[in-house]
């Protein structure tokens, strides 16, 4: 035994007699976890094949066994009426029979779990889960909102309860650090409109509507679409993560018993902090795109900056910035109730931290352009 | 080495965070077959000991030895191996979160043994119901489980490959009193069954006089002494004996009535 850091075991076998009336079971070599797997068919044969009661086991030949080898044998006679009895064994062994015994007292045989369901049915049952679970997302998700908005009306009331360290921390985290990227994104998608819009006008001799187009696509739709986008995947995730993380231990729980609110301690700086920055990064993101489809203009097209930026006052009206700057506030807000929401909805496991992140990035993204579709509708039919 | 049959030994530990020292110059037998309790201070390295025997850190200097070898030089392979034949049970249970109870179990079966899969369900099933655990709560996910029953799951997965060798970090805290008994047992019976050679660090003083054959007691950055309970209460180390003095020990050993 020494000087092996393992000792090697012996295949397990089994020989199954008939003697007389009696099924004899002779298990040999060890019967231990790495070695039993073989012997779980010929066990099943045996309390198939043969009256419990009358199964014998010869303990002779036995090595050693551990608690899977006395599980395994001792499962031939469970059903017996009485499984522990001296009918049932032959032949000593130092631990064997003491082990089965063991084993079967302590153990109550599991329910099978139930056998999921395939088929038509199975993927019916699983659309209308799904139906139902979306629903009941877009309902909380709708409270949530309501319990937020009914915070925020209580902190108008006694402004002493706004937490403004929070909501500048929360500023900076999705405002200010997230300029640069919402600017240079912005900055290619003004460009890439630009080059786009260049080829078709040149063609038909308009070269200097692209002024137009970069201005109204910029200003209307993109500068604001690509802040929201970009404030979802970067800052939505993190508050879920974050929220999450302390619902996880049991932070929140915490805040509760000590007479903090966590809607006003968490959730009110992030919906404030992203109900403010958002028009404030929409504009930089206008600047920047607007930046980047006059950088194009001037080198495809020879449009000169003096006459882009002439024409662009001469024959844009405000309108259209202010149409997009309207969607801004809302869609900060739309992100940061989600965010916050689905962090809100974790429980005390990793996998569902993770579920609920995913879940929060592609809610707002999908509700930001639900949103934005809806919105240009709206100024379609009023005709701004 | 003394005459006795030594399954791991431990000489010179020296271990440290930083400038922190932990261990300095520890020495330590665990005998086969024995149920070793280990005692000590909070902070005294009780949980850091263990990870160092168990390599899940490396220790700054000295050697660890299993049945005479040498954890340094043991191949892969052959560092696989051994990992299949202890279990341990962490202090907070340690469960993967995203495994239901059965899955838990079964997750070291699946990875070391080659057998059906109906039959590791059983199995894994016998060895929660092995744990004191009732059959309905297999399927629950460990987030919806009372710290007690974390910790019975967690012995279940520990005892899942029939270990050789068991580690258990502070298996009865947080049990009441009735279930750390019932652990209690639980351990005593399969280390004899079995012939489990088991590490306990514990506080619970009942454990102690319960089933430990010795005790080793952590002080001053080594292994202060390593002796079966009785010799220990006559220790004249100053924190022994609070610890089996104090009011907390006294009513323990009234229990036992030694």
């Amino acid at each position: 035994m020494r000087g092996e850091t393992v000792i090697t075991a012996d295949p397990a076998g089994l020989t199954v007699r008939e003697d007389g009336r009696r099924t004899v079971l002779e298990p040999s070599g060890d019967w231990l976890v790495d070695t039993v797997g073989v012997q779980d068919a010929a066990i099943r044969a045996v309390e198939e094949n043969s009256e419990p009661g009358d199964i014998v086991i010869d303990l002779d030949g036995l090595g050693r066994i551990d608690t899977a080898g006395a599980y395994l044998l001792g499962r031939a006679t469970r059903r017996c009426s009485e499984p522990d009895g001296d009918i049932h064994y032959r032949g000593d062994h130092p631990t064997a029979r003491r082990l089965i015994e063991e084993v079967r007292s302590r153990t109550t045989i599991c329910q099978p779990e139930s056998e999921p369901v395939f088929g038509f049915m199975g993927a019916t049952a699983r659309i209308g889960a799904g139906l139902e679970a979306a629903w009941m997302e877009a309902v909380d998700t709708m409270a949530f909102f309501g319990r937020t908005v009914t915070t925020g009306l209580r902190m108008a009331a006694q402004p002493w309860r706004f937490r403004l360290t929070p909501t500048v921390w929360a500023m900076e985290e999705v405002g200010v650090n997230a300029l640069p990227i919402v600017a240079v994104l912005s900055f290619f998608i003004g460009a890439v409109v630009a080059y786009m819009g260049a080829n078709l006008l040149r063609s038909v001799g308009f070269s200097v509507f692209t002024v137009e187009l970069v201005g109204i696509a910029v200003l209307r739709e993109f500068g604001v679409l690509i802040t929201a986008i970009m404030l979802a995947g970067r800052s939505d995730s993190a508050f879920t993560a974050s929220i999450g993380a302390m619902k996880m231990q049991q932070e929140i729980d915490a805040m509760r018993v000590l007479g903090l609110d966590p809607y006003e301690a968490l959730v009110m700086p992030r919906v404030v902090a992203c109900v403010l920055m958002t028009p404030l990064l929409t504009f930089g993101a206008m600047i920047s795109g607007i930046f980047g489809g006059m950088l194009v203009a001037w080198s495809a097209q020879d449009i000169s900056p003096t006459l882009f930026i002439t024409r662009f006052h001469s024959e844009l009206d405000w309108s259209h910035f202010w149409v997009g700057m309207s969607k801004a506030p809302v869609f900060g807000l739309v992100v940061a109730i989600i965010g916050c929401r689905q962090g809100m909805q974790v429980r005390g496991d990793v996998e569902s931290l993770g579920r609920r992140v995913t879940a929060s990035v592609v809610q707002s993204i999908f509700t930001v352009i639900v949103l934005e579709a809806l919105f240009a509708m709206m100024y379609l039919e009023l005709g701004i | 080495m003394s005459g006795e049959d030594v399954l791991i030994s431990v000489r010179g530990l020296r271990t440290q965070f930083g400038d922190h020292v932990v261990h300095d110059d520890l020495d330590l037998d665990i005998r086969r077959g024995e149920i070793l309790g280990v005692v000590g201070g909070s902070g005294t390295g009780k949980t850091v000991m263990m990870n160092a025997i168990l390599g899940l850190m490396t220790p700054a200097a000295g050697e660890i030895r299993l049945n005479g070898r040498l954890f340094d030089e043991m191949s892969t392979a052959e560092r696989r191996r051994v990992d299949s034949r202890w279990g341990v049970l962490f202090q907070n249970g340690a469960l993967f979160t995203s495994l239901n109870v059965l899955e838990n179990v079964m997750a070291p079966l699946r990875e070391h043994v080659d057998m059906p899969i109906s039959l590791m369900e059983e199995i894994a099933g016998m060895k929660i119901g092995l744990a004191g655990l009732q059959p309905e709560a297999a399927t629950r996910f460990p987030a919806e489980l009372s710290g007690g029953m974390r910790k019975r799951v967690a012995l279940a997965r520990a005892l899942a490959l029939d270990p050789e060798i068991l580690f258990l970090d502070e298996p009865t805290a947080g049990l009441d009193p009735i279930g750390a008994a019932a652990f209690d047992s639980l351990v005593l019976e399969l280390s004899r069954a079995l012939g489990l050679t088991i590490m306990m660090i514990t506080h619970d003083l009942d454990s102690l006089y319960a089933i430990c054959d010795r005790v080793a007691v952590l002080a001053d950055k080594r292994v202060e002494v390593v002796a079966p309970l009785r010799e220990l209460l006559d220790h004249p180390h100053p924190w022994i004996q609070e610890y089996f003095h104090g009011p907390r020990g006294r009513a323990a050993l009234a229990g036992k009535e030694i």
